[in-house]
């Protein structure tokens, strides 16, 4: 056993600073760093860059375009993203329908959509959940009939992240009603400007446009956007799963997190002092930094037997269940940390002022309440941390 | 022992009850926060003229000579239809302040309109960097003639943009953090050099920045005793502990019932999702956090006329469990309605917010551990 990084990953890791210190915009850094939230263009200018530089696609082999890099290198590089609080790279792209492609689609498709992934040029989003299926995916009831060369899609899918940027959505749809739920599902990519798609967005309860509805009426797809084989979707899906949990984790988003609860527990005064020296307070922070190095280990240890060749297991759901438990404890803290100042909801004034008015509180109180509101969703996202614990009880455990 | 309702309680309850089921159901109460103002002014005059206004207040000042067991039995039930009327802060704050300390004279000149709904008041007391700390205060009382010359910033005023009235805690002698030196004044909102900057918060409710700049006050706009005041204030501000309580007891309810209530019919997996062990035992836990709650409510406003030590001793107890079950109880009805719980759309979220927020205010669970082990 050996914690130490070799000399070339110490050497990759200098040049990833490097990187990070030329070319990540100063007006983009600030705007990440005052919890403000990102626009689309932000988004793609950031993938830009990074594309630019050839790293966007960690994960892909280098024939699709990724940069070949060990399971280690890749670990380096998203902690060094986390730790300069660069925007993230959006997973639906990157990380959840290319992996598919590459691995299911045939030669046209792969031709076809995974340049245009790469470079941002298409927006995707996720079509899986549906009004009556969430924890339950499998029950899904979106239909395709093949007519000739085309499917007709009929159905609805909802919280569909960031669809209203949306260029395509790939869709699990039923193909076929009468055997077993999971055989009759299709993995189905659909353009979004084809007629008969509606989008309607969700409102979230911290004012936010995170998600939509995306309601299909006889949406004509053509049949070359089938991945793979029909009734085949389940197992394209759940090894797309596999992929969405391996950077759930977000150690390095969470070690980003706890830097500013510390700063802003200095900065705030309890009797006169920082509340950072609040015996109270300060034994909550050092329990989710306690937290959060256990969890890191576990992920190296993950990424350590991923390296050895075996792939990410349904260990990885110890992965998400705990990575999402610490970000939400900290945005609690974070809402402790600034008192009454998380009762004002202003938004979009993200220095806490306006010409000539009275400040309302710190600047970086301004975020607070409404991000720990946000978080509560990712205990609920990508499969729920509930349905992550039945995956253990039964995958790994034989309950 | 006795833990019943007399038979006017029973009544009060209905009333409350019926208001909130019958006009202000959810949409009613979206619309309201969404208003110019925050709040409707005809309802609250019907609260007015239900005698809610008057509730607490001394028969010989005009008031119903309701007890602390009254208030709680309304605040459960706005807690459970998310009223954002500026009851607490109107009527069990600043009203307490005057209850306790008032004189004749600024009874009569403020307890008729109150009681009537013509008089609105805040509560200034918080600072930017006061925390929980009610004395922690660096707004200043000078000395100025026979009267005062206040001047300081008092933050996150709840109800601030409608009130008339402030009741403002300022120090007239001693250092930022000393218990001795604190008077609390009543302060026209319309005197020169007050000035607000008003905003919503994220419960629905409207707050403001107050700056108070040289605002001149007669020594007559002292409430109690000069540089005695903070028995007084933390006296108050326990009576608005005991109405938050109860107002978070009725919304837990209300999320209680709404969460049992999806189980039973949300169906995954071929069946009620409320067959499932590990969320029944969920929707335990949440039962046994709101009846516990409630215990702890009861026995906050039963203690609040007990002497002041066995008094905070109580009422911190009580804000430790709202906190506690507040925050459980408000993330796990998220949690098992799923996506739905997150949107705007269902009222589950804005219950959670709510209740997040009463842990913010008066102390959270940390500050009231630490005051209750001090004691």
């Amino acid at each position: 056993m050996d914690l130490s990084f070799s000399d070339a990953d110490r050497a990759f890791q200098a040049e990833v600073r490097q990187f990070l210190a030329e070319a990540y915009p100063a007006d983009l850094k600030a705007k990440m760093e005052r919890g403000e939230e990102l626009r689309k263009e932000d988004y793609i200018r950031w993938q830009q860059i990074v594309n630019a530089k050839g790293w966007a696609a960690p994960a892909w082999p280098t024939e699709y375009g990724g940069p070949g890099w060990t399971a280690t290198q890749r670990y380096i590089y998203s902690e060094e993203l986390a730790a300069a609080s660069t925007p993230p790279i959006l997973p639906f792209g990157i990380n959840m329908v290319a992996p598919v492609i590459y691995t299911f689609g045939n030669a046209e498709q792969k031709k076809r959509f995974l340049p245009r992934i790469l470079d941002a040029t298409d927006w995707w989003c996720q079509g899986y959940s549906e009004p009556g299926s969430g924890s339950d995916l499998a029950s899904l009831r979106t239909k395709a009939e093949r007519q000739g060369d085309h499917y007709i899609v009929n159905g609805s899918k909802t919280w569909t992240t960031l669809a209203q940027h949306a260029d395509w959505i790939f869709c699990l749809v039923r193909t076929d009603g009468t055997g077993k739920q999971q055989e009759g599902i299709s993995f189905l990519l659909i353009d979004m400007k084809t007629p008969g798609i509606r989008v309607r967005p969700i409102i979230t309860m911290d004012g936010g446009h995170e998600v939509n509805e995306v309601f299909l009426d006889d949406v004509k797809v053509p049949v070359e956007n089938l991945i793979g084989k029909e009734g085949q979707g389940w197992t394209y899906a759940k090894f797309l799963l596999g992929h969405e949990r391996s950077g759930i984790a977000a150690v390095g988003r969470s070690k980003r997190a706890i830097a500013r609860l510390k700063s802003i527990a200095e900065a705030e005064t309890i009797d006169g002092a920082p509340l950072i020296t609040d015996p109270a307070f300060s034994r909550r922070i050092s329990e989710v930094e306690v937290d959060l190095i256990a969890l890191e280990f576990t992920e190296l240890r993950t990424l350590a037997s991923e390296s050895a060749g075996k792939g990410p297991g349904p260990e990885s759901s110890i992965l998400k269940i705990k990575g999402t438990e610490i970000q939400q404890a900290i945005t609690e803290l974070l809402v402790e940390a600034v008192g009454s100042y998380a009762a004002p909801f202003v938004r979009d004034v993200p220095d806490g002022q306006r010409w000539n008015e009275y400040p309302i509180g710190p600047a970086y109180a301004a975020n607070v309440a409404p991000s720990y509101f946000n978080m509560r969703k990712t205990s609920i996202y990508g499969g729920s941390n509930e349905i992550q614990k039945n995956i253990i009880a039964k995958m790994v455990l034989g309950l | 022992m006795d833990f019943s309702f007399t038979d006017e309680q029973k009544m009060l309850a209905d009333s409350v009850e019926r208001f909130v089921q019958d006009e202000y159901d959810f949409d009613t109460r979206k619309a309201i926060t969404r208003s110019d103002e925050g709040f409707r002014r005809d309802y609250w005059e019907k609260f007015a003229e239900l005698g809610w206004l008057a509730l607490p207040f001394d028969e010989e000042d005009g008031g119903l000579g309701g007890s602390a067991v009254d208030t709680m039995i309304l605040m459960e039930s706005f807690g459970k239809g998310l009223v954002v009327e500026p009851y607490v802060s109107t009527v069990v704050l600043c009203g307490g302040f005057l209850r306790a300390a008032g004189t004749k004279a600024q009874k009569d000149a403020v307890l008729p309109g109150l009681m009537e709904g013509k008089t609105l008041l805040a509560f200034a007391y918080a600072e930017p960097t006061s925390r929980y700390n009610l004395a922690d205060i660096s707004t200043k009382a000078v000395k100025d003639g026979a009267g005062y010359k206040i001047t300081g910033h008092k933050a996150v005023v709840i109800h601030g943009p409608s009130a008339d009235h402030f009741v403002v805690t300022a120090r007239t002698s001693g250092g930022q953090r000393d218990e001795k030196g604190v008077t609390v004044f009543l302060v026209s909102a319309k005197a020169p050099g007050v000035s607000r900057r008003d905003y919503p918060t994220v419960d629905g409710l409207r707050a403001s920045e107050v700056s108070f700049e040289n605002v001149s006050v007669g020594a007559d706009a002292v409430i109690g005793e000069v540089d005695n005041g903070l028995a007084l204030v933390e006296r108050v501000v326990d009576e608005g502990i005991a109405a938050i309580s109860a107002e978070a007891v009725g919304a837990m309810k209300k999320l209680h019932d709404l969460t049992l209530d999806y189980l039973k019919t949300r169906v995954q997996f071929g069946q009620p999702i409320g067959r499932f062990q590990v969320l029944q035992h969920r929707q335990v836990d949440m039962f046994m956090a709101y009846e516990q709650s409630k215990s702890m409510s009861y026995m906050a406003n039963l203690k609040l006329d007990e002497a002041p030590a066995a008094r905070k001793k109580a009422l911190s107890a009580a804000k430790v469990q709202i906190g506690k079950a507040g925050r459980f109880i408000g993330q796990q009805s998220v949690q098992l309605h799923g996506g739905m719980g997150m949107t705007d759309e269902l009222s589950v979220g804005h219950y959670f917010k709510r209740l997040t927020m009463i842990d913010t205010q008066f102390g959270n669970v940390d500050h009231h551990l630490k005051r209750f082990g001090a004691l």
